[in-house]
This record gives structure tokens, C-alpha cells and sequence, in this order.
């Protein structure tokens, strides 16, 4: 367990690159008993926040100053289905979805932490499946408001912002939980190879047993969820 | 293998017991969020309108962003120092809303006062 770096004479600090590293890497923690990737996430996704929270504020800030009607969300994402006008029913499948990923990767979590390597790995990609199904729905959910002639400068139904805010917002998250999926994925074959269980320090792993990485791509992809939580009720429910 | 007081300290960071909880916990807050998700759909349903439609969307909002942060992304564990650096600087978020919303009614207004009841009309009149 013995760091390289402990105990050394703090003359003989490393300099240039490697000393960047060994300046990062190091145990100069504020969060203690947080390791530097749980406590890097963290302030990602802080950094994350501010970057939904100006799109949302944005929105609301568009919405609230046009003097043109702004369209009824829960007509333009309603389906027809069986005959029957559901309103809004692709975002209640999409945030069931979501959620029910948020779920698996729970019990991922659960599951490295207990070293069971091959449910954490299974648990994952079911998590990346879901994932992948979201970002299906909102690829259909897309194609259909285009040929229904949304775009970024304007709608068939009122304000012409809805179009802006729906591209950049939904965008944004799509993105986001396009680049979850690829990282599930990544962490999902390191589990199933074992190479968490392996004495061997990777970026990931700092040796045998420590599946912290799984919890860090939790974090990550529970706060895609969470971002949905504030899309939904601002975007497609306000 | 010997630990020196800081050694034990810096192994016990990354591994041993982690953030381990009981899987019952885990169920219970998924189903929650499927049950809080459907009473905000719900409340798009039933087409409630004005005050008591947008409490109720905050309020399940709310309930869903904290079970969220807290259980599955393990808040309620960690260090009170990680949970200040990471919950407190999004409340000034709140600030730039209510300035914006200011702002908002105000550029309203005025597009209203200078181009008549809306900006259809002033496209008309273009």
C-alpha cells in the first residue's frame, strides 16, 4: 500500500510532466477519505450542473419573455397510438427507461463492491442496453418533431425559441448519455477480464479488489438521470 | 505487512468496505422514483393548471433529484466537506433564475408597449 511518493523529502519533488502527475496523484487530499477519482467526478458533474442549469435558466428566460404563444408540450409529444392521443407518452416510456437504468447501476455498484465480477459486468451492460433504447427513442423523437418542421429558428405552433431550446437541451443530455453508454461499456469488459482483481494499478484500479471505478461511472450515470429529472419537469411538463 | 498510522489511513480510502448498503434500499428508492415519475406524468394527465400544477412538478422534482444524490449517488455517506463543495454552489443558480425572470417579464413588457400584443403582429405589420 506504500505510496511512491510518501515519506519522500520534499526537496525531491519530481519536476515537469511527471511531477504533474505526482502532484495530482498524490495524497494532498481536502476530501478526506475520498479518493481523487470519486472527488474529480464529483466536480465534474458540479461543473456539469452549471452548464445544464444556464441551458434551463435560458429556456425559462426565452419562454417567459415571448409574446407569442409557447407551444403545449404535452400536445407536441403526444403519439397516436391504437387510435387513442396519448399525451406525452415517449418521455414517460424515455424517463421510465432512465430511471430503470439508474436502478442497474445501483445494483452494479452494489454487486463490484462485493467483488461478484460477473453480475457487475452483466448489470452494466444492461445498464448500457438502457441507455442505448434512450437514445433510440429520442433519435425517433427527433426525426418526428424535423418532418413535423421543428427547427432551431422556428415551429409550426408558436414561439420560435421552442425549437432552439428543444434541440440544445435534449441535445446536450443525448450526448451525454450517448458517451455513458461507451464508457459502461469500457468499465462492463475491464470487470468481465478481471482486471480489477488483479494486482496491477491502472488510471481505473489502484490494484486488486479496489472497484471504485465501477461507483465513479455510477456517479456519472446517475447524474445523467438526474439531469432528466430537471428536463422533464421544466421542459416537458412546466 | 506493518502500517505506519497514515498508511492504514491511505489504504482505507480507495478500498475495504466502500459504499456498501443493503440491495433492499436500492429497490425501495427505484421503485419510489417510478411511483413519483408517474405522479408527475400524472399531473400532466389530469391537465391540472396554474399554482397547484407547478408545485406539485417541483415538488416531485425535488423528492426525485434528492433520492437520487442521496442513495444512489451515495450523498448521504460521504464527508460533510464533499457535500457543502458540491450541493451549496448550485443554490446560487437560484439567483441568476430569479434575475433572469426579472429580466424576462421586463423584456415582455416592452415588446408588447413597442410592437403592439405580440410579435406576430409586428411581423404583420413588416
Amino acid at each position: 500500500m506504500e505510496h511512491p511518493l510518501q515519506g519522500q523529502d520534499q526537496t525531491l519533488q519530481q519536476q515537469g510532466h511527471s511531477g504533474f502527475a505526482a502532484d495530482w496523484g498524490s495524497d494532498q487530499r481536502a476530501f478526506k477519505k475520498v479518493s481523487w477519482g470519486k472527488a474529480m467526478m464529483w466536480i465534474l458533474l458540479l461543473s456539469d450542473t452549471f452548464i445544464f442549469a444556464c441551458f434551463l435558466v435560458a429556456y425559462l428566460n426565452a419562454r417567459n419573455s415571448t409574446t407569442v404563444e409557447w407551444p403545449n408540450a404535452s400536445e407536441v409529444f403526444a403519439l397516436h397510438i391504437g387510435g387513442a392521443n396519448l399525451p406525452l407518452i415517449l418521455i414517460a416510456i424515455m424517463t421510465f427507461v432512465l430511471i430503470s437504468s439508474s436502478g442497474t447501476m445501483a445494483m452494479a455498484v452494489n454487486c463490484a463492491y462485493r467483488k461478484a465480477r460477473k453480475a457487475t459486468a452483466v448489470l452494466m451492460l444492461a445498464t448500457a442496453a438502457l441507455g442505448a433504447a434512450f437514445v433510440g427513442m429520442q433519435a425517433f423523437e427527433w426525426s418526428k418533431l424535423i418532418s413535423e418542421g421543428v427547427r432551431p429558428w422556428g415551429n409550426p405552433w408558436g414561439a420560435e425559441q421552442f425549437g432552439a431550446s428543444f434541440f440544445m437541451i435534449t441535445g446536450f443530455h443525448g450526448t451525454h448519455v450517448t458517451i455513458g453508454v461507451i464508457f459502461l461499456i469500457i468499465v462492463a469488459r475491464r470487470v468481465w477480464r478481471g482486471d480489477f482483481d488483479r494486482d496491477q494499478r491502472s488510471w481505473m484500479s489502484a490494484g486488486n479488489g479496489d472497484y471504485e471505478a465501477v461507483e465513479i461511472m455510477g456517479l456519472y450515470w446517475h447524474f445523467v438521470d438526474l439531469v432528466w429529472v430537471f428536463i422533464f419537469a421544466f421542459f416537458y411538463l412546466w | 505487512m506493518t502500517h505506519s498510522p497514515q498508511t492504514i489511513e491511505a489504504g482505507e480510502m480507495a478500498h475495504d468496505e466502500g459504499q456498501q448498503h443493503p440491495i433492499k434500499l436500492y429497490f425501495f428508492v427505484w421503485g419510489l422514483l417510478f411511483v413519483l415519475s408517474a405522479a408527475s406524468y400524472w399531473v400532466d394527465y389530469a391537465q391540472l393548471q396554474g399554482l397547484l400544477r407547478w408545485s406539485l412538478i417541483l415538488i416531485f422534482m425535488t423528492l426525485k433529484a434528492g433520492l437520487i444524490i442521496a442513495v444512489f449517488m451515495h450523498m448521504a455517506w460521504e464527508r460533510l466537506a464533499l457535500i457543502y463543495a458540491i450541493l451549496l454552489p448550485p443554490l446560487a443558480v437560484i439567483g441568476l433564475l430569479a434575475i433572469l425572470i426579472i429580466e424576462s417579464d421586463y423584456t415582455a413588457q416592452t415588446r408588447v408597449i413597442e410592437f403592439g400584443q405580440g410579435a406576430v403582429a409586428a411581423a404583420e405589420e413588416n
